[in-house]
């Protein structure tokens, strides 16, 4: 299998998703001529031209509501948003309009769309472009939310939400897109809601998202190899809808439980993963369910201070120690 | 409140096109070649669409003060020939969407008066299912998509209708209806951009009726000709007076045939008025204008009158005719509040259907994961 980058992932699913269907367009800032501001669309307006790579202003809530006004009458559109941290700008659009009007039409609508684009701190950057908005995606009924963890799902993620019938955010992470996985040459897709088991163990369960999951493998091999505790790392791929029986499996076989995520704490998608472990698996549990979250405060600028700030190994490794005493 | 046509600082190109296309103020609109087409059966319906949408609107209104109605009601009452106008030049590739003022529009497109009524009943029965209310009306089958609550929200939403019909190569022009309070807002000058960056058949229609809930145009906006921001974004704009349906007929004819055949967009500012407050719960509405300035449009510029005046001296109705629709429209009312009345409250379970396409087609058994929380 060909080894590819996370980057290089998404690009085919977009890529082949174009030819697939004609329906299919990627519009958002510099997507097109410039090659895509993280090189995600690189080569693809080349490709395909005009009418299916499209660049807009700098203007996220006309081109996120004309996606959606688009969607309504056939057309796939994928906006990209340079940073999910614009997703704020457009907030009506996106989290009242593609997500309610299904439901305010009782039914006769729906909004095919899909919106991409990297969700994540540790870029040095600051507070305004280091949002993780998967927890209020997931808080608005009528939306999905996945967040890949490494290029296999990227691919498979991206190709299943754009032939879904219901808005799909994607998040995606720009520490990841120049990783690199095996992905298969043939076509395939990751289905919206379904978990990925990372590694199996014994005797704690991490569950995590996105990149916090190839974290928090790393740091399941150091407690394996120096502490001796066998872990095994769920990574939920899809957070609305989501696996609630892989997790529930796993916690109720190793009665253990540390979620990771890089949202900041309060109302994160751990609080609702752990109130589903405590509600359905509590005769399980040998201790309380622990969580490493982002620390909670607006993203901070100062590099070695943010690396610290969201989650890494060493706080993880130190948590997972807790949860086993 | 100024009802008169005029542009300022337009471009030389733009003069030269008014000059010869925009007819004078004292331009018998009636004779228009749009108009002239119309058969007798044809301007009856304009009636008889205007006539029913205050009918339905005051018995709503009834229903409302009653408490059998919740939420807000945001009544057209004044306004009506603007959207039975409008919507009487749709062909079948045209799409509409509006704001939250959204009665006039569902009815002009042929919704029932059952269905909506019973929409703002809460019931079953309603066009949503009870699930959207007064502000959000919707009839996809009609192309009409809503009924949208957040203003200027829709505006966006109608630009990408256009932008899907220019897509397909298909000859269609999106009409997007907002008010003069949604001018203001920054979506809506975002997507006067992109329309006419991208040059997409969109007709945007100011229904300027003179007050964003309760500041008066003077009040919240910076110039009062407000068609004519879009000479900042290189657009084609036009002011008109929205009584009399005819006027209204000619002006959007044109914008809409431009936007079919050349793909450009049009920003239409039409001047009309309404009778009640913002929403009904405005109670205040006699405060922030006088009862005189109601009146007097009342008096010379009420909708159904106008038309009703104009059918009767060409004699294309007669007194009796014209009683009877009347007649008819309010007992169709009537009984779409007794449908309303009568129909049930959808059953608990439906609180969670119509959220996903996916949960609501389960039919290749691709459904994956849990969608919803309820514990």
């Amino acid at each position: 299998m060909p080894l590819i980058t996370y980057r290089e992932a998404i690009k085919q699913a977009l890529d082949e998703e174009i030819l697939r269907d004609e329906n299919v367009c990627i519009m958002g800032e510099e997507v097109a001529e410039y090659n895509g501001a993280y090189k995600v669309t690189e080569g693809l307006w080349e490709k395909h031209g005009d009418k299916r790579l499209i660049d807009t202003p700098i203007s996220e809530a006309a081109f996120s509501g004309l996606a959606i006004g688009a969607s309504a009458l056939g057309i796939r559109p994928v906006v990209e948003l340079m940073f999910m941290s614009f997703s704020y700008v457009a907030i009506d659009q996106l989290f009242n309009n593609a997500s309610f009007c299904r439901y305010m039409s009782g039914g006769l609508m729906n909004i095919p769309i899909v919106v991409r684009g990297p969700a994540n701190g540790g870029t040095n950057v600051g507070a305004t472009h280091s949002h993780t908005p998967e927890n209020m995606v997931a808080n608005h009924p009528g939306l999905k939310v996945v967040c890949p963890s490494n290029a296999y799902d990227a691919k498979g993620l991206m190709k299943a939400a754009i032939r879904d019938n219901d808005p799909v955010f994607v998040m995606e992470n720009t520490l990841l897109y120049g990783e690199k996985w095996e992905v298969p040459e043939e076509d395939y897709i990751v289905e919206l809601g379904v978990a990925n088991i990372l590694k199996e163990g014994t005797d704690l369960t991490i569950v995590s998202h996105g990149r916090c999951s190839m974290i928090s493998l790393n740091a399941a091999k150091t407690l394996e190899e120096i502490h001796g505790v066998s872990v095994e790392v769920v990574d939920l791929r899809s957070i609305r809808p989501l696996d609630e029986e892989t997790i529930l499996n796993s916690v109720k076989k190793t009665h253990r439980a540390l979620l990771v995520e890089e949202n900041k704490p309060y109302c994160g998608v751990d609080a609702q993963i752990s109130h589903i472990i405590q509600l359905k698996a509590f005769d399980y549990l040998d201790a309380p369910v622990h969580r490493v979250s982002a620390i909670d405060a607006p993203q901070i600028y100062a590099k070695e201070l943010e690396n610290w700030q969201i989650p890494n190994e060493e706080r993880i490794i130190e948590m997972a120690l807790k949860a086993m005493m | 409140m100024a009802t008169t046509k005029k542009k300022i600082a337009v471009s030389a190109k733009k003069q030269a096109q008014s000059n010869t296309s925009m007819p004078g103020k004292s331009k018998n609109f009636a004779t228009a070649p749009i108009n002239e087409s119309l058969s007798n059966k044809e301007k009856i319906d304009l009636y008889r669409t205007i006539v029913g949408i205050r009918r339905f609107e005051e018995r709503s209104l009834r229903a409302y003060n009653q408490g059998k109605i919740g939420g807000f009601l945001h009544l057209y009452i004044g306004q009506e020939s603007v959207a039975a106008g409008i919507v009487s030049l749709m062909g079948k590739d045209d799409h509409i969407i509006t704001a939250y003022r959204d009665h006039g529009h569902a009815l002009a497109v042929g919704m029932s008066m059952n269905e909506c009524m019973a929409e703002m009943y809460g019931k079953h029965t309603g066009c949503s299912k009870g699930k959207g209310g007064s502000m959000h009306f919707f009839a996809p089958d009609k192309n009409y998509w809503g009924g949208h609550g957040i203003v200027a929200g829709q505006t966006p939403l109608g630009a990408g209708l256009a932008f899907a019909l220019k897509y397909k190569g298909l000859k269609g022009c999106a009409l997007t209806f907002l008010g003069d309070g949604a001018v203001n807002q920054g979506s809506f000058m975002e997507t006067l951009n992109l329309a006419s960056l991208w040059d997409i058949p969109v007709v945007f229609v100011i229904e300027n009726n003179g007050y964003s809930m309760g500041t008066s145009l003077k009040r919240s906006s910076a110039a009062e000709n407000l068609a004519h921001r879009a000479e900042g974004f290189d657009m084609e704009w036009e002011v008109c007076d929205g009584h009399d349906v005819y006027e209204v007929r000619e002006v959007a004819n044109r914008a809409m045939t431009r936007a079919r055949e050349k793909h450009k967009p049009f920003l239409l500012e039409i001047r009309t008025y309404r009778y009640r407050g913002h929403s009904v719960a405005d109670a205040n509405h006699e405060k922030y204008r006088t009862k005189e300035e109601i009146e007097e449009y009342k008096r010379t510029k009420d909708p159904v009158n106008v038309i009703k005046r104009q059918l009767l001296d060409d004699g294309t109705l007669t007194e009796d005719e014209a009683k009877r629709i009347d007649q008819e429209k309010k007992d169709e009312a009537e009984a779409s509040a007794k449908f309303a009345e009568d129909s049930p409250v959808a059953p608990r379970g439906e609180i969670q259907t119509d959220v996903y396409w996916e949960v609501d087609n389960d039919t290749e058994g691709n459904l994956k994961g849990r969608y919803f929380f309820n514990d």
